[in-house]
């Protein structure tokens, strides 16, 4: 420790910080501008300069370093003398605009003008202008406005993990700017928005609509992915104006997905319910809340009486909260149903009953930071958690080895040092060799379950997966590792593969011996909560995929479209066909629930109270920031009175807080989950490692923007580059192989059903795989995410005066 | 595999045109230019060139040794701020678990600065030993001379001249049959005065935009690619191999205390005889000046910046009283900076000299941070305002504190050397000034 | 496409630097690429960056910070002349008002034929020479006259 002293005001404080850490941890206040604790030092603004004691020149005190003894002044003549030319300089091009710029009211500019600045300008030549760039749907520029402290530029790169935007030119004429024409395309992008210290960047979709002193601010938490992070919802009027970011370290940090960010532009989407129908003689009829509960009620008593509990089939949204999840359990344990499931993309339930806990990431998020080695399986990081990708970024730069499995290549935009880029099928070989070339590092094969030392005896390491092997045990090029921090995580796609149970048992395995951390990344809001909650079939009740494949009589949806949310576009949108009654609380109309016969209209997240649990186990609750929407309710309310007008018992809640208290058992949350999470299995399940499978596999990424109702409704997202309509994709050595091009057209068929789609040439994909993006309409006749598909090219004769060729989406 | 052979050809190895008359000089960093063919690898060795290197690297002399015979030479750094040499050399960190650098700054743009481009063009040999003689003593394995990017057919020169010392073993490995190793490399620059600056010059060799980097951390913790590095000016090096030839007592004893050896002097402007001066440090001016053929035209001196213009312009009377060296121009209220002599004689307009100055700065301020970018501009602005007869009287205020309001809140030093001129022409000519804002045209070029 | 000339004298400057610092031959590639297509177009920059694994942005940000590199056409010949101090006070104007003058263009323009540009340049680092400019970056002519100007431009036609 050091002592030092600022104003005064002695102060001890840690070796390394800089001035500026030293005065804001003892809360004396330093103007600055391009200064931000998560990102490098730049010290260009000069607005933080301070005097320092036997330097004759102020010092910028975001770059320097304390000294023991040292003596700082931050309200001394010569650094108030600096602060005020600085910000002199700073205003001499600004263009002062402030009463039309959407900073006004939260602008660092604007707040430290005011104590720095002075009322006239001794400025009288011309003032600089810049041209505005056009870098995409969610950020808007207003370029004369730049002070040029290049925070933006600095988070694309150190954060982001690409650099989109840099500074051009020099000088004066020196400008922010992306590549010529391009946009900016980081799912983080939002974020500079909150950066940018004065006007330059802020929100394209909430320009001009509010100023901010208008907006109510409530807390809540983001609904769109597993981390649970936290946001601040800025209202106006009931409605949602714009979403922020609240600070929470040891989760979002200060940052916000752009998926967290935009995505209640799809609250206000004019596809919202607004009030209660029914399908009456195929046609939709609005009634009211009596009615469509009575015939909701009536429809699910009718056909379970005639047909049996269990021809009923209940399928909740992993974005739904706790209480909604809890209930809907409730309901369906109340008719005798074990048909519940929250699960709707995965395919392979063989771990169900085999399970010593709740799966869960296996860490804290914070603690990927720390991570030595990493070993990623079967997930496209940036699409499925960007934000998370962003702390395993950090590890990497930290000094972490990344390892991944997968059949995508997509550059995660970190430095890799192993990957293996296979078909899904073929990941499980992959993996045992890594379990095997593991064993045989640590001398330890005769721990392993002699049945997977047998299963690993026919198995041959290849290089590359000793690599993967010898990083995960520590083993380095200069220098060895002797405890290496270990974590192995396991995403979407390894969790909708048809062979999870032996991507689980490998991983696991592996896990084991390097004593590593880690788990699964459920992609949602609540999976592991549903999980916890045993939002689950019961023994004797059907999973998501068989409530699907055997279609019932009747289901019951919670929040959920189930072409675009289902494993199996195909089978659930026949089995939503099929079934004689569908009742679906839902916020949107959607051409995805034609077939259902009441559409109940629910709260979505902002206009109700509710607790997501988040993929590290925090339990999060949060209240409605605006009221509902025309007659819309909190979905709990709904499933409520629906189990009261079924007749059912101890549905009583008066609240949220007390549906959560009944689903924690009246135990403090923490308790339940300390007790809930764990990843590992009773008992070794019967695997096989090596299936030879010859055809071709799909891949079927649900594309970020397109992974829940919400966010599909989000115009802005969707006019980002991420919003491509599906193609077939596929490697230029496959497409060699099936004599296929890029551009052409082919029918690309799974089980019974097909799509015509685009082939297009793309590197990333793996030998023996086909990319067919799922949640979209132009996919939802195929079947599972992970599973076999063909490819036949569509002669063009073919496709004359047909209308089967796709249209190009905007 | 490229090999560095095919890149350049050697014939570029062309004849100089000797420009000045070596009458007068002492020559030291360009010995070679009483020979026909000073460039050549041969010519430098016939002159003992080389020998320094040899005698080191094959008696494996100490490092320290080295380091303290540069320190009694009190050779301070020629690229114009002065650090004494030895005590740079000091600074690298002596154990370091991977590969140093060593950076020879070659990239004078500073107006009026043309020494480095003689010693490339004439005398390359010795700045590649001199840095030779760095790398050993400094444990650097890779070096790099980064070179002003105008000065084109001299870049080849100096690589041409970099493969006819590898081939002759006096670089690349094992060099002279010894197991000491050091790899040079000619790199340039392309049009950015700020890259002179060294951490922008180590930032220009990373293949990034020349802005500065804020110190501490110093280069010679963390330069190039982030390692320990150690930049010097050309003239710096090149003095080494000849410091190491007649001990350091001999050098310092060529110049005066505090100044040792002797230093180049580009002299540019309203002289006769424009070109580059090697003189003995504490040399009077007076006798520069008449090395250089006097005042051009038959003219009265009226002004000289002695250093660059990031040195303050001196007035004649000051100027013709005072030596060449570090305490001599500094005493006399200026400094030696670069050794950058820019003569006006008695017709030059010193509003419009400065205008044109501002407008250097201003158009190389690298944009980093806010008083040089907005400031630079500013200041331009208003003379430019002034030249077109536009002035105010308040102006002359406004640019002197505009100009201390740069000074010493930026990054680097260009934001001192942007105020220099201002502060330095305004103080000493500002009746000058105050008539031209009076009658909107210029004094001098109205008598 | 980078030419495979370009390439080769690419890979030769990344011989002068360690294997993973790329990007530091960019200054190069953009003089050698300049040279070969006389000025720097997007696509150019774009090409480069990919060659050398940087961000393209990135390498747009040298581009344009160095002024010896041309972002848009300049003809056949550039011609770069100093006015700065040392190349003032030995009258560069009047060397800038003869090229104006002869070639009908003004600074930063191109001759109507695309055969002559004129740009006005900062210190070049030779003011003993004054004045002088130097010919597509690497020519220098020094202690210029009106007479020699001609010459060197009647060399040029």
């Amino acid at each position: 420790m050091l002592n030092i002293e600022i104003d005064g005001k002695e102060l001890e404080v840690e070796h390394g910080s800089t001035i500026i850490d030293a005065a804001d941890k003892a809360g004396i206040a330093i103007p600055r501008f391009c200064y931000h604790p998560k990102l490098s030092v730049a010290a260009n603004c000069r607005m933080c300069l301070v005097q320092v004691e036997k330097f004759n020149k102020p010092l910028p005190a975001c770059a320097t370093p304390v000294a023991d003894g040292m003596r700082i002044f931050t309200r001394s003549k010569s650094a108030i003398e600096a602060q005020k030319s600085v910000m002199e300089f700073l205003l001499i091009n600004h263009p002062l605009d402030c009463p039309i710029c959407d900073q006004g009211g939260e602008c660092d500019l604007q707040d430290i003008a005011v104590a720095y600045g002075t009322s006239g300008s001794r400025y009288t030549e011309e003032k600089r202008v810049v041209f505005n760039k056009n870098i995409g749907p969610l950020v808007s520029t207003d370029m004369t406005r730049c002070i040029q402290c290049t925070r933006c530029v600095r988070f694309l790169k150190e954060v982001g993990g690409m650099m989109e935007l840099g500074m051009v030119g020099r000088g004066e004429h020196a400008e922010i700017t992306a590549y010529v024409d391009k946009s900016v395309n980081s799912e983080l992008s939002g974020n500079i928005i909150d950066l940018c210290p004065v006007g330059a960047l802020t929100s394209k979709p909430y320009r001009y609509s509010a100023r901010s002193w208008e907006l109510t601010r409530r807390p809540s938490i983001a609904p769109h992915d597993g981390l649970g992070s936290h946001i601040e919802v800025h209202v106006k009027d009931n409605k949602v104006m714009r979403v922020l970011p609240r600070e929470k370290e040891s989760i979002n940090e200060c940052w916000l997905s752009d998926r967290d960010r935009f995505s209640y532009e799809g609250l206000n989407s004019p596809d919202r319910l607004k009030v209660p129908m029914i399908k009456h003689n195929g046609n939709w009829v609005e009634t009211d809340w009596k009615t469509a509960l009575e015939f909701a009620a009536g429809q699910i008593k009718d056909i379970t009486n005639e047909h049996g509990a269990e021809s009923l089939g209940v399928l909740v949204s992993p974005n739904s909260t706790m209480e909604e999840g809890y209930l809907a359990k409730k309901l369906a344990d109340g008719l005798g149903c074990g048909n519940v499931d929250y699960r709707l993309r995965q395919t392979d339930f063989r771990l169900d009953g085999k399970r010593l806990g709740t799966p869960w990431m296996g860490c804290n998020i914070q603690e990927i930071e720390e991570l030595d080695r990493i070993l990623i399986i079967g997930s496209n990081l940036r699409n499925e958690h960007p934000l998370l990708a962003q702390r395993f970024r950090k590890a990497v730069a930290n000094g972490a080895e990344l390892s991944i499995i997968s059949p995508l290549d997509n550059d995660p935009l970190m430095d890799i040092a192993h990957k293996v880029i296979v078909r899904p099928n073929d990941m499980v070989n992959v993996l045992g060799q890594v379990l095997k070339a593991m064993s045989g590092l640590q001398k330890l094969s005769l721990c392993l379950p002699p049945t997977l030392t047998q299963l690993l005896s026919d198995i041959k390491v290849r290089p590359n997966t000793q690599a993967i092997a010898e990083s995960m045990a520590g083993h380095g090029e200069t220098y060895d590792l002797i405890s290496p921090k270990v974590g192995i995580f396991l995403g979407n796609m390894a969790l909708s593969d048809p062979r999870f149970t032996e991507m689980y048992s490998m991983a696991e395995a592996i896990g084991g011996i390097s004593g590593a951390k880690g788990g699964i990344l459920p992609a949602a809001a609540n999976s592991t909560g549903m999980h916890m909650l045993g939002v689950m079939p019961n023994s004797t009740g059907m999973h998501a995929r068989a409530m699907l494949e055997v279609p019932r009589k009747a289901y019951l949806l919670v929040n959920i479209e189930p072409e675009l949310d289902c494993q199996h576009a195909a089978l659930a949108k026949a089995a939503m066909e099929k079934a004689e009654c569908v009742v679906a609380l839902t916020a949107f109309k959607s051409q995805a629930l034609e077939h259902a016969d009441v559409l109940l209209p629910i709260a979505p997240f902002t206009e109700t109270s509710g607790t997501f649990m988040s993929m590290e186990g925090r339990v999060q609750s949060f209240t409605a920031v605006t009221r509902p929407l025309g007659e819309c309710r909190p979905a709990w309310k709904v499933l409520r009175v629906l189990a009261n007008t079924l007749g059912l018992r101890g549905f009583d809640y008066e609240t949220s807080e007390q549906v959560k208290d009944a689903a924690f058992e009246g135990e403090k949350p923490s308790a339940v989950v300390w007790r809930s999470l764990n990843n590992n299995l009773k008992e070794l399940v019967e695997i096989q490692i090596n299936i030879k499978q010859e055809g071709l596999q799909r891949i079927g990424e649900v594309p970020q923007y397109e992974s829940d109702p919400i966010v599909r409704r989000s115009t802005p997202l969707q006019k980002t580059k991420y919003n491509i309509k599906p193609m077939a994709r596929m490697c230029s050595s496959q497409l060699a192989e099936l004599g296929l091009s890029d551009g052409d057209l082919v029918s690309v068929k799974q089980d019974k059903g097909s799509a015509v789609l685009t082939v297009k040439l793309d590197e990333h994909v793996a030998k023996g795989c086909v990319r067919v993006a799922a949640a979209h309409e132009d996919t939802i006749g195929l079947g599972d995410l992970m599973g076999d598909i063909t490819v036949e090219k569509l002669s063009p004769e073919l496709l004359k005066g047909d209308a089967i060729v796709p249209e190009a989406r905007a | 595999m490229v090999t560095r052979k095919s890149a350049v050809d050697k014939t570029s190895l062309h004849k100089p045109v000797v420009m000045t008359d070596l009458k007068g000089q002492t020559l030291v960093t360009l010995r070679t230019l009483t020979e026909d063919n000073p460039a050549s690898l041969e010519t430098y060795i016939k002159l003992g060139g080389y020998s320094a290197l040899r005698r080191i690297v094959t008696e494996k002399t100490k490092a320290t040794d080295i380091i303290t015979e540069v320190k009694t030479s009190g050779l301070r750094g020629r690229g114009g701020a002065g650090f004494p040499t030895g005590l740079k050399w000091s600074f690298m960190p002596r154990y370091f678990d991977g590969v140093k650098y060593l950076v020879c700054n070659s990239d004078e743009g500073e107006p009026g600065t043309f020494k480095d481009r003689d010693i490339i063009r004439y005398n390359p040999h010795q700045l590649i030993e001199g840095m030779a003689i760095a790398a050993y003593t400094l444990g650097a394995r890779v070096g790099y001379n980064y070179i002003h990017g105008e000065i084109w057919q001299d870049y080849e020169i100096f690589e041409a001249a970099l493969h006819e010392a590898e081939a002759a073993g006096y670089l690349g490995e094992n060099i002279l049959g010894t197991n000491f190793n050091f790899d040079l490399y000619a790199v340039h620059g392309y049009g950015a005065y700020i890259c002179g600056e060294e951490t922008a010059l180590i930032e220009s060799i990373e293949g990034k935009k020349g802005q500065p980097r804020f110190k501490p951390p110093f280069p010679a913790s963390y330069g190039v690619f982030g390692k320990p590095t150690n930049v010097n000016n050309t003239e710096s090096y090149s003095s080494i191999p000849w410091i190491l030839e007649h001990g350091g007592q001999a050098f310092a004893d060529l110049g005066v205390p505090n100044s040792g050896g002797t230093k180049l002097f580009s002299v540019s402007g309203h002289v006769e005889k424009p070109g580059n001066y090697e003189v003995k440090m504490g040399t009077p001016f007076s006798e520069l000046l008449e090395l250089a053929g006097g005042i051009w035209k038959g003219r009265k001196l009226k002004a000289v910046i002695p250093g660059g213009p990031s040195t303050p312009v001196m007035p004649a009377e000051a100027i013709m009283a005072a030596t060449m060296d570090y305490e001599g121009l500094s005493k006399a209220r200026s400094s030696l900076g670069a050794g950058s002599m820019i003569v006006m004689d008695e017709t030059t307009c010193m509003v419009k000299a400065l205008h044109r100055l501002s407008y250097f700065f201003y158009e190389e301020s690298c944009g980093q941070c806010t008083p040089c970018r907005e400031g630079t501009g500013w200041v331009y602005r208003v003379i430019d305002r002034i030249v077109n007869g536009k002035g105010k009287m308040e102006d002359l205020d406004l640019l002197t504190d505009v100009s201390n309001n740069i000074a010493g809140r930026t990054i680097c030093a260009l934001g001192e050397a942007a105020a220099t001129p201002v502060l330095s022409f305004i103080k000493h000519f500002r009746p000058e000034f105050e008539y031209y804002i009076q009658h909107g045209k210029s004094m001098v070029e109205s008598q | 496409m980078l030419s495979p000339q370009a390439i080769e004298k690419i890979d030769y400057e990344l011989t002068k630097y360690p294997a993973d610092q790329r990007q530091a031959a960019v200054m190069s590639a953009l003089r050698i690429v300049q040279t070969e297509r006389g000025w720097l177009s997007k696509e150019s920059i774009t090409e480069i960056a990919q060659y050398l694994r940087m961000p393209e942005i990135a390498a747009m940000e040298v581009a344009s910070f160095y002024n010896m590199y041309d972002l848009s056409p300049v003809g056949k010949y550039k011609i770069t002349i100093c006015t700065n101090i040392s190349c003032m006070l030995r009258d560069s104007d009047v060397i800038v008002n003869h090229l104006k003058t002869k070639l009908s263009v003004g600074f930063n323009e191109v001759t109507p034929d695309g055969k002559f540009c004129l740009k006005e340049g900062e210190c070049m680092g030779c003011c003993g020479g004054a004045p002088l400019m130097h010919v597509n970056n690497t020519e220098m002519h020094e202690f210029l006259t009106v007479e020699k100007v001609d010459a060197i431009l009647e060399e040029l036609k």
